[in-house]
């Protein structure tokens, strides 16, 4: 069974608590908040003020450029304000705030739930309907997908590659997504297919999610799409954009400034594909995800199928409420969620799960001397030495970090995760990429600045 | 919300594996070597075990406390595998006063001087056992009989490679069997191949070693021997002389447990192969052709002081760089 090349980790899956629980459809929000930041690029432009009446599906804001994506009212009512509010990790960010009225859609979605193969479009006026749907990379990463659809020119796509692996521990939104709304994920596929005008498209699945495989090629080979499924043994971080790639084609991307469509190859999360078949099927924006709810000591794990901007307290409520005591609640999944402070913060775009730790795996394990165990080196999948880079940011050494290659980190924490001494290995060397990303574009500039 | 909300950054997960529990399972993994040298010299084997391991402790108990003035590191169990490790390089019979010197230098001087664990280059129960060996050779260079032991005529108390080495006997007449099952006079822990081998492959199953150092080791001595065979007529020795040098003196010993020490071998898998060949040669070259009947101890001091220069130099697989297959 195939895999990526080097490195990896195995964390357990604990996909235990929520893989059994059938998306279930969250009661819509009486409030909620819009960030116009929740993809990568620049945030988008307002198009409503206070006081406006919006309906469900509306645009609210307006991509600023290219690399932006649109935003959608995802309920009906009144907006109330359009301001500054604090997000996730309590730093505060423009966003839209609608009070709920009722349930009034845009008249041009199609609600039914009819599957709806047939697409006469062509890539142009697919890619033009994604946009604006505003969809964007649903795994997490939030990029804004008819930009990653848009090949530049000199390139050319040779596969799709759909990313069911969901890697991430915990997590359960895609598989659940696989099984339920198979049908519908294949045919965003297909549509995915045109718009990019390729032959081959390869569903990547990690072999932990058998019911799945099976669903989809039971799809497959009943409705007869020319897909693939393909399973892939389990490894952390197999969900890595790169790593699946190298792992279904076993074409390695290059190091940076290197891109995925340099080996020929586009990579779309599967519930991106689903949200694709409803932009272009149903007309219908992305407006709503399944957001998992677990955790070891969580009451009710449950998958939800939830508006954006509810807030991801009422979430947690239907999942029976925090645990007592310390809590460390994680946007994402374990190993690359981000840690919240703030619970009433809203459900976003990329939100594929929320992650409850208590008791003691709410705390780092204690740190003591690296003994030079070698494990960070035999994990990372980028090749690198962590335990060096640790070093080498610990003491500001910037230059000796880019000759070390630092900007190829994916920042998986594979690294952090199977250090024995518990040292906090992807901190120190987060802080070294992010120092020596902002060198080397420094350098960039000037450079330009000089040509000029 | 009572709830206290804890903030940090990504991952949020742990691998159970810690510092303490690798050494508990290296302590494991050294078990059925001891036992088995139990089997073959006695309890005697257990008494000196336990004076090196409680001499080394005691050493980096002290030594944390009152000249570092830091908190206690004994609890990682490095030292007990140090202490482990060093009287399975002595001999059953070894005065007790000698091991605590041993334990003293191994600790003191080639752990703690370079500020702990994690901070040594050369490999502490190495040094102590080296240092020893030049300060007490008579002590650290006659060994008991084993316990039933069958054909001790041949050897008179030294190891087999000793005796090799003083053309007592020839490779031929050494029974392979004997020395797996270490029915051999040699120090505590060397002796006992075939469980050694049991606690290598105990390390690699639980992952606290990978294959690259022992099999490096192992295999280049292997290479190397049968080279030597063949250049000396072939025949039988073409299988004898590789086995008997695996499996006589601290090769197995040496392999698996000293040579792939965390803190004195490379950090990558080409770097540990490049090591593990260069123990291979200087063990073979000094077993062959040196002064001394075991050259295991000082190879991997040696390598030890290249590791710095192949962790600069010898760098991972950098995932992108292999041109795409058309």
């Amino acid at each position: 069974m195939k895999t990526f090349p080097i490195g990896g980790v195995h964390p357990s899956d604990n996909k235990k608590w929520s893989c059994a629980k059938a998306i279930e459809v969250l009661a819509l929000p009486d409030v909620v908040n819009i960030p116009l930041g929740q993809h990568i690029g620049a945030p988008a432009t307002a198009k409503v003020a206070k006081g406006d009446k919006v309906l469900t599906g509306q645009l609210i804001a307006e991509a600023t450029g290219f690399m932006s994506a649109n935003i959608h009212s995802p309920i009906s009512g009144t907006v109330t304000a359009v301001d500054m509010q604090p997000n996730g990790q309590g730093l505060r960010q423009m966003m839209i705030t609608i009070k709920r009225e009722g349930d009034e859609w845009m008249p041009e979605i199609d609600r039914s739930t009819e599957v709806k193969r047939e697409c006469e479009l062509d890539s142009a006026a697919i890619i033009a309907k994604i946009k604006d749907a505003g969809i964007v990379g649903m795994g997490g990463a939030t990029f804004p997908t008819h930009v990653k659809l848009s090949i530049p020119n000199g390139c050319k796509a040779e596969f799709l590659i759909i990313n069911g692996v969901e890697c991430e521990p915990y997590l359960t939104s895609d598989h659940r997504t696989m099984l339920e709304r198979g049908e519908e994920l294949l045919v965003g596929v297909e549509i995915l297919k045109k718009a990019l005008g390729v032959e081959k498209a390869i569903i990547g699945v990690e072999n932990n999610k058998p019911d799945a495989i099976a669903n989809l090629n039971k799809i497959i080979a009943e409705k007869k799409f020319p897909i693939v499924v393909e399973p892939l043994k389990v490894q952390y971080p197999q969900g890595g954009e790169k790593q699946l790639i190298a792992a279904i084609t076993g074409r390695q991307v290059p190091p940076p400034p290197g891109l995925p469509i340099h080996v020929g190859a586009v990579v779309c999360n599967a519930s991106t594909a689903v949200a694709v078949y409803e932009a272009v099927q149903k007309n219908k924006p992305l407006i709503e995800r399944v957001v998992t709810v677990t955790g070891k000591a969580v009451k009710e794990p449950r998958n939800l199928l939830t508006r954006m901007g509810t807030p991801i307290a009422t979430l947690l409520e239907m999942a029976g409420g925090l645990p007592e005591g310390e809590v460390k609640v994680v946007n994402g999944g374990p190993m690359m969620g981000r840690v919240m402070v703030n619970v009433d913060s809203p459900v976003t775009k990329g939100c594929s799960g929320i992650t409850v730790f208590s008791g003691e795996d709410v705390r780092r394990v204690p740190t003591s001397e690296c003994i030079k165990c070698a494990k960070c080196v035999a994990a990372c999948p980028m090749g690198l030495e962590p335990y060096l880079l640790q070093r080498l940011a610990a003491k500001q050494m910037w230059e000796e970090m880019e000759a070390e290659r630092i900007p190829d980190c994916i920042e998986c924490g594979c690294c952090q995760y199977t250090c024995p001494a518990g040292i906090a290995l992807l901190d120190y060397v987060r802080l070294g990429k992010q120092t020596v990303m902002g060198i080397i574009r420094a350098r960039a500039a000037a450079a330009a600045a000089a040509k000029k | 919300m009572a709830n206290k909300f804890i903030v940090a950054t990504a991952p949020h997960m742990h691998n159970p594996h810690s510092t303490q529990s690798l050494m508990r399972d290296v302590i494991l993994a050294l078990l059925p070597a001891l036992g088995l040298s139990v089997a073959v010299y006695g309890l005697s084997v257990l008494y000196v075990t336990a004076i090196a391991v409680v001499s080394c402790v005691l050493v980096e108990y002290l030594i944390q406390k009152f000249l570092f003035k830091g908190a206690p590191t004994i609890c990682n169990l490095s030292a007990v595998v140090t202490g482990m490790l060093l009287a399975f390089n002595l001999p059953s019979n070894i005065p007790w006063w000698i091991i605590v010197i041993g334990a003293v230098v191994a600790i003191g001087v080639a752990k703690m001087t370079f500020g702990g664990l994690g901070h040594n280059p050369f490999n502490p129960a190495l040094v102590g056992r080296v240092f020893l060996l030049i300060a007490y050779p008579v002590q650290m260079t006659s060994f008991p009989q084993p316990v039933g032991d069958e054909y001790v005529d041949a050897f008179a108390g030294a190891t087999p490679l000793a005796a090799l080495k003083s053309h007592a006997i020839e490779v031929g007449d050494v029974n392979l069997l004997n020395m797996f099952a270490g029915i051999m006079p040699g120090s505590m822990g060397e002796i006992a191949a075939a469980a050694l081998l049991v606690g290598g492959l105990y390390m690699l199953w639980r992952r606290v070693i990978t294959w690259h150092i022992p099999v490096a080791v192992l295999g280049s001595m292997a290479v190397f021997a049968f080279i030597v065979a063949l250049t000396q007529g072939g025949g039988e020795l073409l299988y004898a002389m590789p086995a008997f040098h695996l499996l006589a003196g601290g090769a197995m010993l040496g392999a698996i447990f000293m040579a792939t020490d965390y803190v004195t071998s490379p950090m990558t898998p080409k770097g540990m192969i490049i090591y593990g060949i260069g123990i291979g040669v200087i063990t073979m070259i000094i077993r062959l052709w040196g002064a001394y009947p075991e050259g295991m101890s000082f190879a991997i001091l040696l390598m030890n002081a290249v590791t710095p220069l192949i962790n600069k130099y010898v760098k991972p697989r950098r995932f992108g760089v292999t041109t795409a297959k058309k």
